[in-house]
């Protein structure tokens, strides 16, 4: 394997890559160079190496044998029959669903009503408006905590799902309102237009044009936002105190704190929580990368 | 010409007197769920750090406002500490992710052989929550079974049986319980986030890169270094603008890692402001201390948004 890896694959084609036009040949230089980022990128696996071997072994056994040296025939998947049932893991990703769902469908649909009023409208507030989103992105959160909390508690929606549901809404807003705006600007006006003058009213530009051409960053912006809603911990620790109620993260919080040296369990039940977001990233990758960009475009 | 020109101010005109209703329709709602949870306290929040709130009674009135919060900031060692450990993690967050994030895209822009498999590795910590991070990272650190100390114990012992006067490590050191370690610790877990994501921002910077421009350089007889600092890296200028921002922005808001990994211990050594704050609003009551904590990081973000917001406002007016 690894030495078809070096059998002349330095030499891109002549019309290759940007920084590469020209032919180069092997040299040990560049097979050194290989070398290393080969091994760089095994030492940035090894923390996911680390919980996979952990995730099928028993606390006893790796005080037994040490880290290194597992005994392959006491390999079990105990820990994540445990973690779903005993420890309720099951619970908490099911809580995270009901909470990251709702959350995203809304602030997608507010983000672009209020894009579309700040992309498409010539008025007064336009500027100043886009400005405040832009800057609530950039809040550190700690700055709402102690209001939102007092809020949730008045709204009696403290220690309900809501609660996160509608802070999720609120602050992924300004986010989404920035990157959607900034995507309806580029849509030509000729076809708005066209759609004016044949008599649409504005909720249908909305709907019916803008909104379908919206889509590709629509996608984007779901795909990062489901794993930045679904990955929140902050505010789930903050607003949720009942533990039956508690999202993936919290949940796993607070099973270090209950199976305090059984890191095996921990493991294991770390690794379920995983699997939506790995399940997002494996089929929407190309969305997920593009999403992360999407806020520097400008 | 004139008359329309005549016609055009006419329209302006009527334009400026009549104020169009549609936008604030579909701003209504959206705005209305900002302004509640989002603008309102984040005013709340600075009203709150001239109290002495509990969090329980009353909050309150304007007339017992007082800045007590302030000067005992000043003076509170907690604060200096996470206060400090705040800067030492920025400092970290700009200098070490930025670099290796810029050279992994610089290495992967190009056709290397499997440059696909290498991209999917350093970007996948970013899909993991802190939480998760920080569980695992916990384990890598373990003093005893973990992995890092496993690794340490074996090379001393691998070294002592081929050097006599080398003596086996009887154990490592206890990174997450340490009071000099654990921050740094801490951080490790954090850059190893980090990195994949000022990656893929330099990647997709140098992806909308002329190439022309870099084969022009090349004519010129450009070397690769050469290259990179004088023609790629200044033209990747707003992708690092970007990254700084970003990395303040993440360092300020460091908390989940700290709250899982270490709780800010031992003995408040690893608290950054984020934590501090929680700890003495949620755990000490302390509510109108918390929230001029909380002030003090808005007032350090406003470091870096306003000059951001200068620059979109710039851009914006141009356009």
């Amino acid at each position: 394997m690894t030495d078809t890896t070096y059998n002349g694959q330095f030499s891109p084609q002549t019309s290759g890559a940007l920084f590469q036009p020209r032919r180069k040949p092997l040299t040990v230089r560049r097979v050194l160079l290989y070398a290393g980022l080969l091994i760089l990128t095994l030492i940035w696996l090894l923390p996911f190496f680390s919980a996979l071997l952990t995730s099928v072994r028993t606390m006893d056994e790796i005080s037994l044998n040490g880290f290194w040296r597992p005994d392959l025939n006491t390999l079990t998947l105990e820990n994540f029959t445990q973690a779903w049932e005993q420890a309720r893991v099951s619970r908490y990703l099911g809580n995270s669903f009901v909470i990251t769902l709702p959350s995203l469908f809304a602030t997608l649909f507010l983000s672009s009503l209020s894009a579309f009023a700040l992309a498409r409208y010539k008025f007064r507030l336009a500027l100043p408006l886009y400005f405040m989103f832009v800057a609530g992105t950039m809040l550190p959160f700690q700055i709402l905590l102690l209001p939102v909390f007092k809020l949730a508690n008045d709204w009696k929606v403290y220690n309900t799902h809501w609660a996160l549901i509608i802070i999720h809404t609120a602050f992924q807003m300004g986010f989404c309102t920035m990157v959607l705006r900034n995507y309806m600007k580029t849509i030509p006006n000729d076809i708005v237009e066209a759609a004016r003058v044949d008599g649409c009213s504005d909720f249908r530009i909305y709907w019916q044009i803008i909104i379908p051409l919206t889509l590709p960053a629509m996608a984007a912006l779901a795909t990062l936002e489901f794993t930045w809603i679904f990955n929140d911990y902050l505010w789930a620790l903050i607003l949720v105190q009942n533990d039956a109620l508690k999202p993936i993260t919290a949940g796993l919080a607070s099973l270090q704190g209950q199976f305090t040296t059984n890191w095996p369990l921990i493991t294991a039940g770390s690794l379920i929580g995983v699997v939506p977001t790995l399940f997002v990233f494996a089929f929407l990758q190309r969305y997920f990368i593009q999403g992360l960009t999407l806020g520097s475009g400008k | 010409m004139t008359t329309i020109s005549a016609a055009q101010r006419a329209a302006q005109g009527e334009g400026r007197m009549r104020i169009n209703v549609t936008p604030y329709l579909f701003l209504l709602v959206p705005l209305a769920v900002y302004f509640v949870w989002i603008i309102f306290p984040t005013l709340f929040s600075i009203y709150l750090s001239f109290t002495n709130w509990d969090g329980i009674s009353p909050i309150p009135a304007p007339n017992a406002l007082s800045l007590d919060n302030y000067n005992r900031l000043f003076t509170d060692r907690d604060f200096g500490m996470s206060f400090g450990n705040n800067v030492k993690w920025m400092i970290v967050f700009l200098t070490v992710p930025t670099t290796v994030g810029l050279g992994l895209a610089m290495i992967f822009n190009t056709d290397i052989r499997g440059a696909r498999w290498f991209k999917i590795s350093f970007y996948a910590p970013l899909i993991l929550s802190f939480v998760v991070i920080g569980t695992i990272w916990a384990w890598i650190y373990e003093p005893r079974a973990g992995l890092l100390n496993s690794i340490i114990v074996g090379i001393s012992e691998l070294l002592a049986s081929i050097f006599p006067f080398v003596t086996p490590l009887e154990r490592g050191p206890g990174w997450l319980a340490d009071r000099n370690l654990a921050l740094w610790s801490i951080m490790g877990a954090a850059v190893w986030r980090q990195c994949g994501y000022v990656m893929i921002l330099y990647l997709a910077g140098l992806k909308n890169l002329d190439p022309s421009l870099i084969e022009a350089a090349r004519v010129d007889g450009a070397n690769g270094w050469q290259l990179f600092r004088r023609v790629i890296f200044p033209l990747l200028g707003p992708i690092t603008t970007v990254v700084i921002v970003v990395s303040v922005i993440d360092s300020l808001r460091a908390f989940d890692l700290v709250q899982v990994m270490t709780r800010g211990g031992p003995g408040g050594a690893s608290n950054v402001l984020a934590n501090f704050m929680y700890i003495e609003a949620f755990n000490n009551y302390s509510f109108g201390y918390g929230a001029s904590i909380a002030v003090v990081l808005l007032g350090l973000s406003l470091f870096i948004v306003v000059p951001y917001l200068y620059r979109t406002v710039k851009t914006e007016l141009e356009y």
